[in-house]
C-alpha cells in the first residue's frame, strides 16, 4: 500500500467525522448520493399514492393485456432477435469510443503519430463495418 | 450583505433539494410546451380550460390524476422485477443533471470525465426498459422492449462519437472546460465539423428519447406503449412520462453545454457578457427543446428497418469521418 507524502490535516476529531469526503472520490460520493435520493424518490412517490389510490380487487384485472381478448400462450414467448449481428459490431464500436476519449484528451499534444495510429484504428473498424455491409448482415429481413 | 457560510453538507443538501425540484417541474414544463407548441403548429389552440390562463395547469392536474390510479400489477408478471424498472429507468436520468453547468459555477459536481460519465449514466435506463419489457410478461411489452434495445444499440453510437468529437476539440472531457473552449458556439465554430455533429447528435438524441420519429418502441397504434404497457398509476409516470420528459430536457441540456456553448454569449462581444450565463443557457436550452417539439409534429414514424439502415449506413459512417476531419483540424489548421 501507497501513503501520501503529506497526510491530511483531521486536526480534530469532530472534522474527522462530519466532513464531506472531497478530492477525487469526493465528488463521486454526491453522485452516490443523487442516486439514493432518486431511488428514494420513485418509492417515496409510490408510497404516497398509496394514501390516496383506490384498491379494488377483481380477478379479471390481473390478467395480461392483450387487447382485449383473453391471452393467448405466455408473454414470455420465443422472438426473433433480428439485430443480433448489430449488437455484436455495437461492441466493436463502443469498444473503440472507449479509447477514443483519453486519446481525444491527449493527441494533441502527442502529434501526428498519435494521429495516424487513431487514423489506423478507426481504417479497420470502417473496413469491418464495410464487410459488414458486403455481407448483408445489416439488412434487416 | 452578511456572508453566509455553509458547510460542505449544507451546500450538498441545497444541491439535492435544487435537483429533487428542477426535474419535475421540468418533466411537467416540457408536458406543458409539448401541448401547446404542437397544438399550434398543428393550428389548434390545445389544452385552454384548466387554471384559467392558457390551460397551464393541465399537466399539473394529469400528474395528479395518475397519483390516484389503482395500482395494477398483472398476475403473470415477475413482480419484483416489475416494480424497480421504473426506479431503473428514472434514477439515471435524474443522474444526468448532475454535470450540466447552467453557469459558470452553477454545477452539481464538474466530473474531469464529465462528458463520459454523461454518455454512461445516459444510458442505463435501457436496462430499465428491458426488465419493465420482460418482467410484464405480455407480448407488446416484449417486442417494445427489444425494440427500445436495438434503437440503443443503433444510435448510442452517433451520439458517443459526436460527443467525442466535441471532447477533441476541447482537449478535455470537463463540460466546464468544454464550454470555456467554446468561443464561437461549437455548432459554427469549426465550420461544417461542428454543425453536422450537432445535427448527427441531435438526430441520435430524438431516437434516444424515442421520439417521434423514432418512437418504435413505444408505437401506440401498433404496440399500445411497448414495454409500459401493463404499468399503471405512478410507475407508468416514473418509467414512461418523466423518463421522456426527464431526458428531453437532460439532452437539451447536453445539446446546449457541448454545441451551443452553454452560458456563454452566441459571440465572443463585451457588451453581450453584461447577460448573466444563465439566461445565456435558458435561450439556448429553450432553443434546443422547441427543436425537439417541432421535430414531432413535423416527421411521420419511420419502419424499424429503416430506423437501423439509417443509423449503420449513415450516420455511424458520417460520425467517424468527422472524428478524423476534427483530427486533422486540431493538428493542422
Amino acid at each position: 500500500m501507497v501513503h501520501p507524502a503529506h497526510p491530511p490535516d483531521l486536526s480534530t476529531t469532530q472534522e474527522r467525522c462530519y466532513k464531506v469526503p472531497d478530492g477525487y472520490f469526493g465528488q463521486y460520493v454526491t453522485i452516490g448520493i443523487f442516486a439514493v435520493v432518486g431511488v428514494a424518490l420513485v418509492f417515496g412517490t409510490l408510497s404516497l399514492a398509496k394514501l390516496v389510490r383506490p384498491n379494488v380487487p377483481a380477478k379479471d384485472k390481473y390478467t395480461t393485456y392483450e387487447s382485449g381478448i383473453d391471452p393467448i400462450g405466455r408473454g414470455w414467448s420465443q422472438t426473433n432477435v433480428r439485430y443480433y449481428l448489430f449488437a455484436l459490431l455495437f461492441v466493436v464500436f463502443d469498444v473503440e469510443a472507449v479509447f477514443l476519449f483519453p486519446w481525444a484528451v491527449v493527441f494533441e499534444r502527442l502529434g501526428t503519430q498519435a494521429f495516424i495510429e487513431m487514423v489506423i484504428f478507426i481504417a479497420i473498424l470502417a473496413f469491418a463495418l464495410l464487410y459488414a455491409v458486403k455481407k448483408k448482415v445489416l439488412e434487416w429481413l | 450583505m452578511p456572508e453566509i457560510a455553509l458547510t460542505a453538507w449544507q451546500i450538498l443538501l441545497v444541491k439535492v433539494l435544487v435537483i429533487l425540484t428542477i426535474v419535475p417541474v421540468g418533466a411537467l414544463a416540457g408536458g406543458y410546451a409539448e401541448h401547446k407548441v404542437m397544438a399550434h403548429l398543428q393550428h389548434r389552440l390545445g389544452p385552454m380550460y384548466p387554471g384559467g390562463f392558457h390551460g397551464w395547469a393541465t399537466t399539473l392536474a394529469d400528474g395528479l390524476k395518475f397519483l390516484y390510479k389503482e395500482d395494477i400489477v398483472p398476475d403473470a408478471a415477475d413482480r419484483k422485477v416489475f416494480s424497480l424498472a421504473p426506479a431503473a429507468i428514472f434514477v439515471p436520468v435524474l443522474m444526468i443533471y448532475l454535470v450540466i453547468p447552467i453557469d459558470r459555477n452553477l454545477i452539481v459536481e464538474d466530473l474531469d470525465v464529465g462528458i463520459f460519465y454523461l454518455l454512461a449514466v445516459g444510458s442505463i435506463s435501457t436496462i430499465g426498459v428491458l426488465m419493465a419489457g420482460w418482467s410484464s410478461a405480455n407480448k407488446y411489452a416484449l417486442i417494445g422492449a427489444l425494440r427500445s434495445a436495438a434503437q440503443l444499440i443503433a444510435y448510442e453510437l452517433p451520439i458517443v462519437l459526436s460527443a467525442a468529437v466535441v471532447a477533441m476539440y476541447a482537449g478535455s472531457l470537463s463540460v466546464i472546460d468544454i464550454v470555456e473552449k467554446q468561443n464561437f458556439p461549437f455548432a459554427i465554430w469549426p465550420p461544417g465539423i461542428g454543425l453536422i455533429a450537432f445535427l448527427v447528435f441531435t438526430t441520435g438524441a430524438v431516437a434516444e428519447m424515442t421520439r417521434v420519429p423514432f418512437d418504435m418502441p413505444v408505437a401506440e397504434s401498433e404496440i399500445i406503449t411497448g414495454p409500459f404497457t401493463e404499468y399503471t398509476g405512478m410507475r407508468y409516470i416514473f418509467s414512461h412520462m418523466f423518463a421522456e420528459m426527464g431526458h428531453m430536457v437532460a439532452f437539451a441540456g447536453i445539446g446546449v453545454t457541448l454545441f451551443l456553448g452553454g452560458y456563454k454569449p452566441i459571440i465572443p462581444w463585451s457588451p453581450l457578457e453584461v447577460v448573466p450565463g444563465v439566461i445565456w443557457f435558458g435561450l439556448k436550452f429553450a432553443l434546443m427543446i422547441f427543436l425537439f417539439l417541432w421535430i414531432r409534429p413535423t416527421f411521420p414514424r419511420v419502419r424499424e428497418d429503416q430506423l437501423q439502415k439509417f443509423a449503420w449506413k449513415f450516420l455511424i459512417p458520417v460520425s467517424l469521418v468527422l472524428v478524423l476531419a476534427m483530427g486533422a483540424w486540431v493538428l493542422y489548421v
